[in-house]
Formats: structure tokens, sequence, C-alpha cells
């Protein structure tokens, strides 16, 4: 972040001190909203945030920016909806504009099978206060400009939902909503300090080391988006994740309104226009576990040969920049939030390639969890001992997708 | 990135042409057989470094390979 938009947005940086009552490891936007409303709703202000390198440079600076709650089980279903709903307040909650934008989100099926599965979501999105609906590939060639119907015969539509809680927002002015409201009350929040260990007394976490010295903490949160098994491993806590790359890219400027939301399973990708007219889209992860965070031209021209069958008119557009994130990914598909077996460390992560959208709700959680020492109910199902109890909670609707 | 692997019957082939294997490593410090059984099933080491993992050249010559590979930058040692 420049000059000028540290003035623009009243960051404060403060020098790290050697005590707090909470140490907040990575100064993402989970990191950020979970300092944000210790501080702000919980009177917790004696709080650092530790950044590696600059806050939001990771994951939450890297994400396409999709806020939805179009999940498959009903408990992602209505721990994202939360999400959803905090997401529409958080300007006036916060006092800054984040470009929160809901126009609605297209989930599109191509075959029979992948029919039913939308109208299953539509119906379990109901239910669980999500308003999604099945949609006709007649009402999708109605909303969605400029679309091919049969994608070349390849991937023909053959129904799918709309999600009206759909949405973007500008990612960084997220994180810095989160962190310049954080700031303001008080938190301590520190880029370029590198976390070298946790300082333990026996099997408890009791502050961290860094190459800054020794911070002592009541409680230590994991936070970090792709390190989060480095970071856990430093408190012996072992972690069911592996860390895949993901791509995505923005073309230039498309100089109409492309205002739906599009993401499709069958084809593997996502997309989005961005407030500067970009085309903005990603795909699934990358098959090897890795930390690289390199891009490939060979993601580059097999996504762009998917988007051009559905949407011809984008053949025109060029590729502007494209980028890598590292993504946590938990087995079933779903974040792992709360307690682990080590006493004073918690940990927020799994959140894969649906971590943006869940930035409000997960950072409410767990200032909750950490105020008052009970898991909040929206949160108990994603606890790290579901895969112990066997509670797992596989859900289609977030695999391999935003 | 385009990861290319190093195979020793056909040279190097794009990771399209490849499924990948982990090794499994439950720590031995975890001595219960319940909890071990827990642990091959859900959890990983995710190493940030070198690992040893293994490779199946699946359209190519249908031969897992066993291969040494930095995570950090994805380079075969």
């Amino acid at each position: 972040m420049n000059e000028f938009w540290e003035a623009k947005v009243r960051l404060q940086w403060a020098e790290l001190g050697e005590s707090y009552d909470v140490v907040i490891i990575g100064g993402g936007g989970h990191g950020l909203a979970t300092a944000y409303n210790l501080a702000v709703h919980h009177g917790i202000t004696n709080v650092a945030v530790i950044e590696k390198d600059y806050i939001g440079g990771g994951n939450s600076g890297r994400n396409t920016a999709v806020i939805r709650s179009n999940y498959g089980k009903p408990e992602p279903v209505r721990f994202y909806q939360r999400s959803v709903e905090l997401y529409r307040q958080l300007e006036s909650e916060t006092e800054r504009w984040v470009m929160h934008d809901e126009r609605g989100l297209w989930w599109l099926a191509h075959t029979e099978a992948g029919r039913r599965q939308e109208r299953a979501r539509a119906e379990i999105n109901r239910a669980f206060g999500a308003d999604t609906t099945f949609v006709e590939p007649e009402e999708i060639e109605r909303g969605i400009p400029g679309i091919n119907m049969d994608a070349n015969g390849e991937f023909p539509i053959t129904g799918g939902s709309f999600h009206a809680g759909g949405a973007t927002a500008r990612h960084d002015r997220v994180n810095w909503a989160f962190a310049e409201g954080a700031m303001r009350a008080g938190v301590t929040i520190v880029q370029g300090v590198t976390v070298e260990g946790l300082m333990m007394d026996g099997d408890r976490v009791v502050g961290v080391r860094t190459d800054r010295g020794n911070v002592a903490a009541g409680t230590v949160v994991g936070a970090v988006g792709g390190h989060a098994t480095t970071i856990a491993s430093m408190a012996g806590v072992r972690l069911p994740i592996r860390t895949h790359p993901l791509q995505a890219f923005v073309t230039n400027h498309y100089e109409r309104t492309f205002d739906a939301i599009v993401a499709s399973n069958d084809l593997g990708f996502y997309l989005s226009q961005t407030a500067r007219g970009e085309i903005l889209g990603g795909s699934h992860i990358d098959p090897q576990p890795s930390y690289s965070r390199r891009s490939g031209h060979d993601f580059m021209s097999e996504i762009s040969r998917r988007v051009i069958a559905l949407f011809p008119f984008m053949g025109r557009l060029r590729v502007l920049r494209q980028w890598t994130g590292i993504c946590d990914m938990s087995p079933d598909y779903s974040p792992i939030m709360g307690l682990t077996p080590a006493p004073g460390f918690l940990i927020t992560t799994g959140w894969g390639t649906w971590g943006f959208k869940a930035i409000p709700a997960s950072g409410e959680a767990m200032a909750q969890l950490i105020a008052t020492g009970a898991t909040p109910e929206l949160i108990e199902p994603f606890s790290i001992d579901r895969f112990a109890n066997d509670r797992t909670l596989a859900d289609r609707g977030s695999s391999g997708t935003h | 990135m385009a990861l290319r692997i190093p195979c020793p019957t056909c040279g190097e082939r794009a990771i399209d042409e490849w499924v990948h294997g982990e090794i499994i490593n439950v720590p031995a410090e975890i001595t219960d057989p319940d909890r071990r059984d827990l642990d091959r099933g859900y959890f990983h080491n995710n190493t940030e470094g070198v690992v040893e993992e293994a490779w199946f050249h699946l359209y190519g010559c249908r031969r897992w390979i066993s291969l040494r590979r930095d995570t950090r930058t994805d380079t075969f040692l």
C-alpha cells in the first residue's frame, strides 16, 4: 500500500509491544476482522495483528471477491448467509466504501445431473435463509448478456440457479476498512514481522517468537492463509490441510456492462466484471500441493477456451494480468475454525477457495469465541474435532470453486 | 505453474499426464491405533519444503515413480 492510500484510509501503524491479551498471526481479512470485532464489539483492545508481508497481501488481496451463501449443506448455508448479511451492513458499520455490489450470481448446469443439483441447491438454500431459485435455460438466456447457450455443443446449458444474494466487493477496501476500524479502536497492527515460533508452557501456547522479539499473549490466533500448517505445527497441532495454488486473471477493460456473476462447475470457472470494467475470472486449484505462487500458460489457455465457448464476445478481450494464491484445502471443502488441542491457540483456516466471502462472519464468530471462551453455535460444526467425530461437511457447493 | 515432471521412461512430460500421489507418513509419536487411522485418513504433513512423493504417469508409461520436490518453488531435486 502506498502513502497516498495510507493517508486516504488513515492507517496508523504502531510499534510491536511485548505483551497482549490476544495476538493474531496473519493480517489478512480474517485476522483483521477478528481484531476489529474484538476491539469494537467486545472492548478487548489490547490486541496485536502480526503480518509478515503487508496487510491484505496474501489471499485476501488475490481472491476473485465474490460473496455468496448458496452452499449445499445446512451448516455452511447458515454461516455464509450471516456473512452475506454482515457484508450488506459493512459500509455503514465501518463508514468506509468497500464497493459492495449485490447483483446476483448465476450458477449454471450443463448436464441432467447438474440440473438436479441446482434444484437441490435452491431448495436447501431457501430452507436455511439464502435467496436462491432454480432457473430454466430461457431465464438464463434473458438474464446473462452475450451467453452462448449451447457452448459450441460442448457444454449445453440445461438449467441453473440464481442466487439473489450473490455480490462482489473490492477486497483491498474490505481489508482496509477492518484494519482502520481496528486501529481506531486501539489495536496494534504491524507489518513486515515474521513469526518464527510459538512460546510454549507445556502444551499451552503463551506467546509468539518473532524476528522483532518475543511477544507474550493470553490467546494466540493462527489466521494465516497458505501457511496455516507451518504455524500450527509450531504449537504441535496437526491439520487436515493441503496447500494448493489457485490461479486467476483479469482481462482488459470491456466497454459494456456485464452485470452477472457467473459460475459453472462443469466448465470449472467463475467470472464477474470489476468496477474498472475488467472481466475477472478464476478456475480450479492446481493438482499438486505446493506453496509456489507462479502462474502458468496451461491454465490461461485452458480457461480461455472454456470462457470463450460460453461467452464468444470475450474472445476479443486481452488478458491483462494473471496471478496465483495458495489455498488451504480441507478434506471436506469446509473451513476449520475454533479451539485446537493446544490450549491458548485458536485457529481459523481451511479457507481454501471460499475465504473472502466469510471474512465478516468468521471475524465476528472468532471474536465471540475469544471474548466468551465458548464456541458460537454458528461455527461449532466447523471445529477441527469433526474429523475424529465423523461429522465432516463434504459440500459440493464449495468444491473447486470460489 | 505448468509443472513438467521428469519421467525415467518417457522424458519430461506436462503435469496433465500425471496423477499426484502423497506418501502418507503418520508421525511415530501418534501411538493410539484409532488416532493413527484418523491421521492416515485426514491429516497431512503438508510440508513447506522438500517432500518425497509419488507420481503415476497415467497418460504415458503407466508407472508409479517416486520424486523429491521442493514445494516452495515446485522444482524437482
